[in-house]
């Protein structure tokens, strides 16, 4: 009787999980085969691989010198427009920075508006915003828009109609958790992480259910093992079981409650291993003396089953952060050929400077090369698996703010807390094996100081000054980087930091954005500039591309802001040039005003 | 014409006694009358900085550099100077007087248009910021003022007697 329940439950069970497979399998195979075809831009980032490359070629060296505008669009609102659109079938949908407006455009019809969204949010959330009131962008998955606000409301809006169709909040803004990521859809789930590393809100990465909002798994990057999501016996790092309270011991009693770790950057997917990649930010506070420990998973690139979230490997980049080097920038899922192996790699242009190379499948580290010849902290990562210091980065001592302390002015680190690169996405072109980076060129003093923590106030405990690295006047550089061997193959150097995602097209046809207000095309073999146009606002927003009836169109988005804005807005200083030395470097606010402006390229009728 | 000379010479006036006062702001002139444990007051009894010829700056503008930094950079920019995406405090102060910086930042600002979405957080229970509101106060001042430059003081006058104490009661340990 017992034995016949248990197998009735279990062919049940069996059923309802092959009907669950079958719903789920069906969902991803719509945005896969969508994300494959190259007229629509599905998905923030292009494609699930996080490539932002485009197989279009109508637009391609020869002729990419002779682009225009074809049109413009004004998103009402005056700040940093991080992101880009989305373009699915007829329609473009783009969004704003707070108050978070989304439109959708007609683009049959010169980029009429079908509708318009423009949630009520609390203009209290903006203070907690650190470094400017920016959105990455909107998701698109079952018929739906998926906007995660800056109050941290995740709504689903019906992509047809603009109508509400549900909204959860994810966390609490009045403790300093904010909605600035672009949320990524995987089959009948969407994941979305959270911002507020500077007022100590803890990490977490969601998924909620795409048909009603709620809540399916969240997975924090730091505390108990049931809140990681991990297994202490199968989860890995490095290969290794992480074992139990991983991340516990890593920190000073309850620190980890407030310890940061924020996933506010972008989400890869690979579909055949089942898995998602995304990477936490820095440990709170900025003064490393406060919180001793490695501050585990602050730092780190996970691999997650999307439908569990139970974590299959971790690996922390930056063990104890001492200069804010968050690790969420973009997880670039590409095969590569190193040494004459194919390998499934996983590759990550962090802020402390590093590319890193992962088998994506296992977590095991292959390379970590500076990709900025600039970058000093650390002298490399130790690779030598017997050493009890494998995988952790060598710091040098004279750049520690941990050795140097409270107090005490460290200086000269490179890069600055800006990064090597920030949130700003790379591309790859899988046709020249390379990938396309914008990057900060720009050095730091580190001074960590005592904080004490308030809920919903900035926790930050440094202070830091900003100047370009040593022997040049340039912010910025847009490379070139072999992966599979390390080594930049190019290199422009650009005025100021590149703080606008990069688009690889088939074209051999590079583009990015400057904070001038630049959009610019290189040739994506030797990095020869070929168009440059200027937009009405400097150019944080990701550079994307699209076709519509025959014709292929690239677009922008303008609106300076975000950290950049706030950094550089007035210029920098070299603090050791001594009394007098003023307005030493560039001042963007020389060069651009705010904006908002969608800028549409197309070459001429012929 | 005879008004027109009258004009003239108010016009003369006010222009030399600006140039009198070198430094007027938001709180009038900032030169220090008095000090207590390293801390100078302007006649007004508003708090204010002291550099001395070689460039010696008082403990107040030293630390409200640091703290500056630490709590309002993130917003107003490097140096006060203002940023994209909050107003130029070296600008603001010219205007604004010691009593209306603390109103501000103990309970905030909003300037909400459909123009623009300017909103400064009451910052009154933030004792990373009031503990230190007095020295950032001193610091923007003698920034306003074009007494102290963009670079980071090099050279200040000695801890305070009484100002560990200060800051551990008020910081909590």
């Amino acid at each position: 009787m017992l034995r016949c329940s248990t197998k009735v439950l279990l062919t049940a069970g069996l059923l309802l999980s092959t009907a669950l497979a079958t719903t789920t399998v069906r969902a991803q195979t719509d945005l896969t085969k969508m994300q494959a075809n190259a007229s629509d831009w599905v998905m923030p980032t292009g494609t699930y691989d996080n490539h932002r490359y485009s197989a279009l070629d109508q637009i391609n060296t020869s002729n990419v010198g002779k682009l225009q505008v074809a049109w413009t669009f004004s998103t009402g609102v005056l700040r940093g427009h991080e992101g880009g659109p989305l373009v699915v079938g007829d329609v473009m949908y783009v969004n704003a920075p707070f108050p978070n407006t989304v439109f959708a455009l007609d683009l049959n019809n010169d980029g009429k508006i079908l509708w318009k969204y423009e949630p009520q949010q609390d203009p209290n959330v903006i203070p907690v915003m650190c470094c400017d009131t920016v959105n990455r962008g909107v998701a698109y998955g079952d018929g739906k828009i998926f906007l995660h606000q800056a109050d941290t409301s995740l709504v689903a809006l019906d992509a047809k109609t603009g109508k509400v169709v549900w909204s959860v909040k994810t966390d609490d803004p009045s403790k300093g958790a904010t909605g600035t990521d672009a949320p990524m859809v995987v089959g009948d789930k969407v994941f979305v992480g959270v911002s507020g590393g500077e007022f100590g809100v803890r990490g977490w990465l969601a998924a909620y259910d795409v048909k009603d909002g709620h809540q399916v798994w969240r997975a924090y990057s730091e505390g108990t093992d049931k809140d990681l999501l991990v297994d202490p016996e199968k989860t890995t790092d490095l290969g290794k079981p992480i074992g139990a309270d991983s991340s516990l011991k890593t920190w000073k009693g309850d620190q980890w409650k407030i310890g940061g770790g924020d996933t506010w950057g972008w989400y890869s997917y690979d579909p055949k291993l089942n898995l998602i990649y995304y990477g936490s930010g820095n440990p709170s506070t900025w003064n490393p003396k406060q919180r001793p420990g490695d501050n585990k998973w602050s730092m780190t690139i996970f691999a997650r089953d999307p439908d569990t979230g139970m974590a299959k490997w971790v690996y922390q980049m930056t063990p104890h952060d001492q200069w804010d080097y968050d690790g969420v920038n973009e997880m670039i899922l590409a095969d590569l050929t190193i040494d004459g192996q194919q390998v499934p790699a996983l590759v990550h242009f962090d802020r402390n400077g590093l590319a890193y190379v992962l088998n994506r499948d296992t977590g095991a580290l292959i390379s970590a090369s500076k990709y900025d010849p600039a970058v000093n902290w650390t002298t490399g990562v130790d690779m030598d698996k017997s050493s009890p210091n494998y995988g952790r980065p060598t710091v040098v001592q004279q750049y520690s703010t941990e050795a140097g302390g409270e107090d005490v002015n460290t200086k000269g680190i490179c890069p600055a807390a800006l990064g090597t690169k920030d949130e700003q996405p790379s591309t790859f072109d899988p046709q020249t094996n390379l990938f396309y980076v914008p990057t900060n060129h720009v050095c730091m003093d580190y001074e960590p100081y005592r904080v004490s923590y308030t809920a919903g106030q900035p926790y930050v405990g440094a202070t830091l000054s900003m100047y370009p690295a040593p022997g040049g006047t340039n912010m910025g550089n847009f490379i070139a980087f072999d992966a599979s061997t390390g080594k930049i193959v190019w290199s422009d150097p650009e005025q100021f930091s590149v703080w606008s995602g990069a688009l690889s097209t088939a074209g051999g046809v590079v583009f990015y954005g400057t904070l001038e207000g630049y959009l610019k095309a290189v040739d994506a073999k030797t990095g020869k500039e070929l168009y440059s146009f200027k937009t009405p606002s400097g150019i944080i927003g990701n550079v994307m591309t699209y076709m519509h009836d025959g014709k292929q169109y690239v677009a922008v988005l303008s609106g300076v802001g975000g950290w950049a804005g706030i950094g550089l807005a007035a210029g920098l200083t070299d603090p050791h040039a001594g009394l007098g030395a003023v307005g030493g470097y560039a001042a963007l606010n020389s060069y651009t005003e705010l904006g908002g402006t969608l800028t549409v390229f197309a070459l001429p009728q012929s | 014409m005879r008004g027109f000379s009258r004009a003239a010479i108010v016009v003369g006036l006010t222009m030399t006694l600006g140039t009198a006062i070198a430094h007027a702001d938001g709180s009038g002139n900032p030169a220090p009358v008095s000090s207590d444990d390293g801390k100078y007051m302007d006649k007004n009894g508003n708090p204010t900085f002291k550099i001395g010829k070689d460039g010696t700056v008082d403990w107040y503008t030293y630390i409200g550099y640091l703290r500056y930094a630490g709590n309002c950079l993130q917003c107003h920019g490097p140096d006060g100077l203002g940023s994209t995406y909050a107003p130029s405090l070296v600008a603001a102060l010219k205007t604004l007087s010691y009593g209306d910086v603390l109103q501000i930042v103990a309970g905030g600002k909003k300037d909400v248009s459909t123009s623009q979405n300017l909103v400064m957080p009451a910052l009154g229970t933030d004792k990373n910021v009031m503990c230190y509101i007095d020295a950032i106060y001193v610091y923007l001042r003698a920034r306003s003022d074009g007494a102290l430059g963009r670079e980071r003081p090099d050279k200040h006058e000695p801890r305070p007697a009484g100002w560990s104490k200060y800051e551990d009661s008020c910081m909590g340990s």
